[in-house]
Formats: structure tokens, sequence, C-alpha cells
């Protein structure tokens, strides 16, 4: 049994540490690039909904649909029609590299609403109070609603991340590597299961570490 | 002094039109205790917000010593509301901010210096009576605690009107009496003029020295306390004294 498993390891352990870390590489840039795009729309969605600190219907509107429509593509379209895309803003459409573009994309409109439901659970009594004590609307971003939905902001951000790692699996089926790309190209393409097995159970301790940590991460700092 | 002269607020919801407020008139005088009255949905809540315009009257206007703030925008209006402080019925206290961050957050938003505000947050939590729970974070205090944390922080900027709505209806009796006790104290003290909304006439009794009572979007009666409960000419008046307990 030992054996066959360093067998295994030697035969393949290069490449599955490749694949981890390629999975990785691109599903963190991915989630960082998607939050610092992501956080202002869910926050000017949320601040100009009607009734709230300062309501503009059009741009609530407009920035409702385009999120909708970002979130209607299935991914696997997604990744297709934004080739052209990927080519211009990161010089390539293959690779890790070229896979960042489409999952980018992908997470925004994911994020936008994420952030929306985060913020949503800040009532509007702690907004009147910083409002009557004279903040001003950034302030009350900032301080207010960013800042007292930050425990359910990281839970958020661990489920996109979680998300984009099995966006980044369908991303491996064209080209775009880590653990996805191997579990189809050796599990599926040349039967090896034990390669495919090998992939499972690395997704699963990729995934557990990320929602222990950010369990433990926003259960530290929630004070309610 | 806050003068409310002629004010109306109307909401619009489906082409329905719902009066919150008509015709107002009010004065205020610098060092009142000064009590609205009325039960829930009469308007009380939406007319002292129109006092530090969280709320704007669809007309009349609000002056606030002379100066008429009714059309405050930008600076002018963030300004004027960190001279009123308020507090609510829920405390609405920062869950995610120590006691000291939530009493010093009025100085902050103001970019006052940092070590001095945090001085200035320490001596009101004496003032206030929770120095020691400096550290703490609000969901570790009892109700009564919270809004004297909430207290706190209304009085960092030094305002010389504090707006309460329904300060005290989330509280049991006793907590109650401390709680219009340190209003009563802090009135005395630095003669702040506190605006009280209630729905209870132990409330009025206790603490204020003018009483203004709002029945259905309009003010029904007004005068001093003792006249208007000796003497209540509304029937609302009437109802809300049978309410009351008999503490005499």
């Amino acid at each position: 049994m030992i054996e066959t498993l360093q067998a295994f390891f030697a035969e393949y352990g290069n490449l599955l540490v490749e694949g981890t870390v390629a999975t990785l590489i691109m599903t963190t840039a991915s989630t960082l690039i998607a939050y610092l795009i992501g956080i202002p729309i869910g926050v000017i969605v949320t601040i100009t909904a009607p009734g709230s600190l300062r309501p503009h219907p059009a741009v609530n509107a407009v920035l409702g649909w385009i999120v909708n429509i970002g979130r209607s593509i299935p991914f696997i379209i997604l990744l297709v029609a934004l080739i052209p895309v990927s080519r211009f803003i990161a010089g390539t459409s293959l690779g890790t590299t070229g896979a960042i573009v489409p999952l980018t994309i992908g997470a925004i409109p994911f994020v936008a609403r994420m952030v929306e439901g985060s913020l949503a659970e800040i009532g509007p009594g702690r907004i009147e109070a910083a409002q009557a004590f004279g903040a001003s609307t950034l302030q009350i971003i900032t301080k207010v609603l960013l800042w007292e939905s930050l425990p359910s902001l990281i839970r958020g951000a661990a489920i996109t991340y979680i998300t984009l790692i099995g966006y980044s699996a369908i991303a491996g089926a064209v080209g775009a590597g880590g653990l996805g790309d191997i579990a189809i190209r050796f599990g599926y393409y040349r039967y090896q299961d034990e390669v495919m097995i090998a992939t499972i159970v690395l997704l699963i301790i990729v995934v557990q570490i990320i929602q222990s940590a950010s369990d433990i991460l926003s259960k530290k700092i929630d004070k309610r | 002094m806050i003068e409310i002269r002629n004010l109306s607020k109307t909401y619009d919801a489906k082409h329905i039109q719902h009066e919150a407020l008509c015709d107002i008139n009010l004065t205020i005088d610098d060092g009142d205790i000064f009590g609205i009255i009325g039960v829930s949905g009469a308007g009380k809540s939406t007319l002292v917000r129109c006092i530090n315009l969280l709320e704007r009257p669809t007309t009349g206007r609000v002056l606030i010593d002379g100066d008429d703030v009714t059309d405050f925008k930008g600076r002018q209006l963030l300004e004027l509301r960190s001279r009123i402080g308020m507090i609510f019925q829920d405390f609405s206290l920062f869950a995610q901010r120590t006691v000291l961050e939530n009493v010093r957050f009025p100085l902050a938003v103001r970019h006052q210096d940092k070590q001095e505000s945090y001085k200035r947050a320490q001596e009101l939590l004496e003032l206030v009576g929770l120095a020691d729970k400096a550290r703490n974070y609000p969901s570790q205090l009892s109700g009564g605690q919270q809004q004297r944390v909430a207290i706190a922080r209304a009085l960092a900027n030094s305002p010389h009107i504090i707006l309460c709505d329904e300060a005290t209806s989330a509280l049991d009796s006793l907590t109650t009496e401390s709680i219009l006790e340190l209003l009563r104290d802090i009135n005395q003290r630095f003669g702040v003029t506190i605006v009280v909304i209630t729905h209870s006439m132990d409330v009025v009794r206790s603490i204020c020295n003018k009483v203004a009572v709002i029945d259905d979007s309009r003010i029904v009666e007004q005068g001093t306390t003792e006249e208007v409960f000796a003497r209540p000419k509304a029937a609302i008046t009437e109802r809300l004294l049978k309410t009351a307990g008999d503490h005499d």
C-alpha cells in the first residue's frame, strides 16, 4: 500500500503540487480583483436603493440589470465569449493568466450581490445614528456599512473563493491549468482514476482550509 | 431655542398621500426638557427628525437659535447635525466598536484630534458611570448601560440640544428612572435643551417642564406639564393620563 502511494507521488507529485498552486493563484487573484470592483458596485446598488442614503432609481436599475445579466450567463459560456477580452487584458487567453480575466469578470456580479446582502444586514438604526451625528455619506459607507458588516463580508468572501475554485475547474477545460485541468486530462481522457481521486482530495482539503479560516476569522472579529 | 413654524410633512405612497404632520407650531426654549407625547403613529418620531433634518418638512420652517435651518445642505447640514445630540429607542450603538469608540464616533467623523477625543470620550463615560466598560462591546452591556453609552455619545460634541426618540421605551421601569435621572442631571449641569419623544405620561411627569400632545398628525394641546396634567383639554390627553401609573 505504502509502496503504491510512493510510486504514485513519484510520478504525479510534482504535477499535483503545480496544479494546486495554479488553482490557488487563479482563484486568489480573481477573488481579490473581483472584490476591488465588486465592493463599490455592491455599495452603490445599496445606497441608491429607494429610501437609502442616496436614492437614485436610474443608477440602481442599470447596475441591478448589469449584475443580473452577469449572474445569468453560465460560466462555461462566459469563458468562451471572453476569449478576445482575455487576450486584450492579460495578453493571452491561455493558461493560468488567461483564466484570471473570465474568472474575475464572472465573479464581479456574484461579489456585488454578496456585498449587497451583507450591507442589508445593517439595519437602518445605526445608519440613522451616524447621520444624526453629522457623518457624511462616505463616512457612513466606510465607518458604518462596511465596518459593521465586516464579519459577514468575510464569510461572503469565503463563499466567493470556494465558488471560484469550482469555476477554475471549468476553466481547466479550456486549458487554464490547475487541478480541474489535471482531473480532466488525466482522469477523464486517460481513465486514470487515481489522479482524479487525488485532485478531488486536494480540492476538498483546499476548500476545508478556506472555510475554516473564514469561520475562525469572522467569529473572532464579530463582537455582536 | 427651537422654533417650528407651520410645519407639515406628507408622504407620497403609490398615489395615496399620507399626512404625517399637519401645521405644527412649537417653541422650545433653551434649557427646557420638552415632552412630545402621543400614541404610536401620531407623527412624533417624524416631528423630532425634522429638527435635525433627518426628515425634510414638506412645508413650514425649522429655526434653531433664530437661524432658519430648513434648507441646510452639505457641510452646513452636517455641521448643524453634529451640534445636536440624539438618542434612540433601540440605542443604535455600533456593534463592532468598543464602548469608547462608540462615544468617540461623533468626534471622529469631525476629524478631531485623536488623543483629545479619546480623553473626551473617557470623561463622558465617567459622567454616565461606565468608565470601567470602555473596552467592552455593546453586546456585553445591559439595555440600561447601552443607553448610557448612547447618552455619552450624544454628548460628545457638547451639543446644546439633545433629541430623545422613545429613549426609555425598551427599558424596565427601574432602569427608566435612572436614565431619566441622568438626563435631568445633564440638563441641569450643562443647560442642554432636551426634546423627549414618548408615549408615556410617566416619562413626561418625571422630567418634562413643558409638553405638547400630538394626535393624528396635529398638536392638540401644549403648555407647562403642570397645566396640562391639572387641566387636560383634549380627549386624547385624558386618555393618555388614565394609562399613566399613579406615582403621587
